[in-house]
Formats: C-alpha cells, structure tokens, sequence
C-alpha cells in the first residue's frame, strides 16, 4: 500500500465515522422529540460541537492530500467527493441539532394525533433509511444502490407536499396548538432538506466511483446515466 | 538547591538530545569569496524525513554534505558554526571522517555502482571496514536489499554485473549499498531525479519505509516529491534557510511570501 492509499484509507474511515457520528443525532433528535426529552435534545446540541469539529478535520485532511499528494483520475475524484460528502453531512448535522433545538423549545408534549397525520414520524424514519442507504453505497463503492435514493427521496417531497395542507386543517381545529403546529411544519421542511443532502451525496458518490456527472440533470437522466 | 539545578540541567540536556537527531548551529561556508550558506540553524528529529527544497544555487546540497563533510574535499571551503550529530559536533577533531561516514550513508542524484556484481557491490562498504566473515556478509547483504525493497529482484542474480540493473534497481542499489554498514542517518540529493516515475514512486515508497530505522535528510527539485515522502520541508534561498516547517504546514500555508511564491512555481 503507497503512502497515498494509506491516507486515502484513512479519510474513507474517517468519512463513515462522521456518517455514523450524524446517523447517531438524527436517531437522538426523533427520540427527543417523541418523548420530550429535553436532556437528549441538549446532548445532541452538545454533539454538534462534534460534527462541526469533524468536518473541519476531514476538511483539511483532503486540503492536506491535495497539497501533498497532487492526487489524479479516481483518487481526486474521491477526494473531491468527500469534501463535498463531508459538507453535506454536516448540514444533516445541522438539521438534527435544529429539531432538538424545537425539542427545547416545546412547552407541550406533541399532540400525537398531529404527528400522525403530518407523518413526520415517518418522515424521520425515511430520512435515516436514505442516509444509511447512502452510508452503505459510500462503504462498498456500489452505484446502483447510490441510484436508488433518487426514487426514496420521492417519499420525503410527498410528506413535504401535503404537510401544508394538514397542518392548516389541524390549526384550524386545534387553536391552542398554533405554536406546536408551526414548529412541525418548519420539522417537516427541514427533513426534506435531508433527502436534498443525500441526493447530493449520492451523485457525489457516483462522480467519483463512475466519473459522472448528475448535478442539475433530471430525475429521469439520473437513471438512464447508468 | 545546586544539586536541584544540576538535575534539571541534565534532564534538560538528555530530552534535547532524545528529540533531535541533527541540528546546525549558525553555520555559515564559503566557498573561497562566495558566502554559501548564511548562518543557517535548524534542528531535525529522529526517525523523520526533512526535505531541503529551493531553487539551484540556494545552498540546499552544501548544507546536505555538511552532515558527511563532503564539503571537506572542496578547496578553499570555509565552515564556521556547529553541526552535531546525536549531540556531538561532527567537525570536532575527535570525530574521524571515515567513523563519521558509516553512520551517516548518502545517496547521490545518479546512481554509481561499481562495476562488480550486485553482491560485491553492497558488500563494499563492509569489506573496506575490515569485516570478512562470509555468513556475516551474506546475512547483511541480504538484509540490505531488503530493506532496499530490491531483493525479490535481484535474489537469483547476485553474481551478475550490477552494471547490468535498470536506473531504478541501480539506485536502489546504492541505497542498499549505504544501508549494508548500518547508518543511522541517510542523505540523499535528488535520488530520483535521473528515474522514470514507476522507480521515482519505488524509490518514495522506499524513503517512506526507511524512516522507520533512519533519520533522512533529501534534496528535491520535484516539490510534489518532497510533499509526498517527507515530514518536514526546509526552504532555502540564496544561502538563507528562508523557512523549516512540517511539510503540511509549508504546502498549506507557508509563512513567507518567497516559500509560497517558490512552490507555486511563480519564480525559481
């Protein structure tokens, strides 16, 4: 193994650390919120220091390989791909910390009948999936499962879509959850945001794997590159 | 209170000398009227590359052969300052030049073998220093291409001529050679500067490998090389030590406007 593949090694390591360290908040952030508890919720602001910190690491290991090592072809390509899965990450990151930031905020337990009917339970659930599903594309190199996140995420715009609508209809039967009713809306759009990031890490994926480029190109070109 | 001071002294002196395996002290030589290095101090620890990067003429292969006193043959050279080896000052009339080179081994720009066999070639060093016990020196000869990452390719041929080797497996040859009397420090002046890239990269895996059991000081034109295969960089400019630093540092973000502008290629 050359110097170069140790270090590249190192930051593939690196890089699914810091998937796993963000899995862990947006875990914590739906647990917080399903049970209101606001000591979690305060542990995952705490761990954001963590992701943030992280970021800036793997950030200026690629910096440092870069200038270094002057990587060519695939090697660059998967440099370049991890600066830019690395910021996605952190911005997932982001998200979580704002749901628990929510969390805090809640003078209610939330209204079960709200989560239910926003499906934002379910759109927690689906947001994990997807960034696991991204996880394990980035750990084996696999293409076709990085494609798949572009129709998973399909899942996410839909709740995104309709939550509009539902919500209205439950403020308008609910006039004292006003307040909780808005805070879930602004959870909903934030987790869709989730989706947004693993697309962009799966494209990510596959421009470094497969030397293509999908940024910008619609749903139906992003599966006919294969 | 005395004895107190005395300790702190001598722990003092035995950490410094744990950390650094070389050091210079406001060196300064010249060449008859030309003032080659410009009071140069800098300090190198143990089991780590140094790589001595700057334009031709800087300096950077006089300081080099200050640490085996190659300098020494040059006529009308001039040395003032201290360079010390593991605390001692190699140019103190104790040291003998010919125990100062067994522990300090270098490696030219193009590789020189003698014209014998492989064998007889890493050999050499052992037999001049009066060793002639046959099992001994096939025990360090192999040992030596080795380490020289050159054994697997040469194990069926040491009889040959060493003439007979590719560039590469010449260079690493030499390495082997310089390796066979058990330096502890290995000087290099741009090993690979005479070699395709596929030996240029063996060679760099090599450095790498080696630092493990040596401390190496090489100098570079390629400042991709000196980026990949070293721990620390050193910038000379005009007989000046311009800036020494860990090489991420240097190819990151060097201090000195002359390094930055140096290794973007924007002059030199």
């Amino acid at each position: 193994m050359t110097h170069l593949d140790s270090e590249l090694k190192q930051l593939r390591i690196d890089l699914l650390d810091m998937f796993e360290l963000v899995l862990s908040q947006l875990d914590k952030s739906k647990e917080a919120l399903v049970k209101l508890d606001k000591d979690l919720a305060r542990e995952v602001l705490v761990n954001e220091k963590r992701v943030n910190s992280f970021e800036l690491q793997i950030d200026r290991d690629c910096e440092n390989i870069i200038a270094l090592f002057n990587p060519v072809a695939i090697d660059l390509r998967f440099v370049l791909a991890v600066l830019k899965i690395n910021s996605n990450l952190e911005r997932v990151g982001d998200i979580a910390e704002s749901v628990c930031q929510f969390v805090i905020n809640f003078k209610l337990e939330p209204e079960k009948k709200l989560l239910e009917a926003s499906r934002l339970l379910e759109m927690f659930d689906v947001s994990k999936e997807i960034l696991r599903t991204v996880k394990e594309a980035f750990e084996n190199e696999d293409t076709k499962l990085a494609r798949s996140v572009f129709t998973q995420d399909e899942t996410l715009d839909e709740i995104n879509i309709n939550a509009h609508t539902i919500i209205a209809e439950f403020i308008l039967a609910n006039n004292d959850r006003i307040n909780q009713s808005l805070y879930t809306l602004s959870m909903i759009r934030k987790l869709e945001r989730v989706g947004d990031q693993c697309k962009n890490i799966a494209e990510e994926i596959i421009f470094y794997i497969e030397a293509k480029v999908l940024k910008h190109k619609s749903q139906q070109q992003k599966q006919e590159s294969k | 209170m005395v004895f107190d001071d005395t300790l702190a002294k001598s722990i003092k002196h035995i950490k410094h000398h744990n950390m650094f395996k070389i050091e210079s002290k406001d060196v300064h030589l010249h060449y008859g009227s030309f003032h080659a290095l410009k009071g140069i101090n800098m300090s190198i620890e143990k089991n780590t590359v140094t790589a001595l990067i700057g334009p031709s003429g800087c300096g950077k292969s006089t300081f080099l052969r200050l640490f085996n006193r190659m300098n020494d043959l040059i006529d009308d050279v001039r040395i003032e300052g201290k360079c010390l080896i593991d605390g001692k000052d190699i140019y103190s009339k104790e040291v003998k030049i010919d125990d100062l080179r067994k522990r300090v081994g270098m490696v030219f720009q193009k590789p020189n073998p003698f014209p014998k066999t492989i064998f007889e070639n890493v050999a050499y060093g052992l037999r001049v220093n009066g060793i002639s016990h046959k099992s001994f020196i096939e025990e360090r000869v192999e040992r030596s291409l080795k380490q020289a990452a050159l054994w697997d390719e040469v194990k069926d041929k040491l009889k040959k001529s060493a003439m007979a080797l590719s560039g590469g497996q010449q260079q690493r040859l030499c390495i082997a050679r310089a390796l066979a009397i058990e330096p502890s420090v290995l000087l290099m002046d741009e090993p690979a500067s005479a070699l395709d890239p596929i030996s240029t990269a063996k060679i760099e895996e090599l450095i790498y490998e080696l630092k493990n059991d040596f401390t190496i000081i090489i100098v570079t034109h390629n400042m991709q090389q000196a980026g990949r295969i070293s721990d620390t960089t050193a910038f000379f400019y005009l007989g000046e030590l311009v800036e020494v630093d860990n090489t991420k540092k240097i190819f990151t973000n060097p201090n000195d406007t002359r390094t930055q502008n140096y290794i973007t290629g924007r002059f030199g």
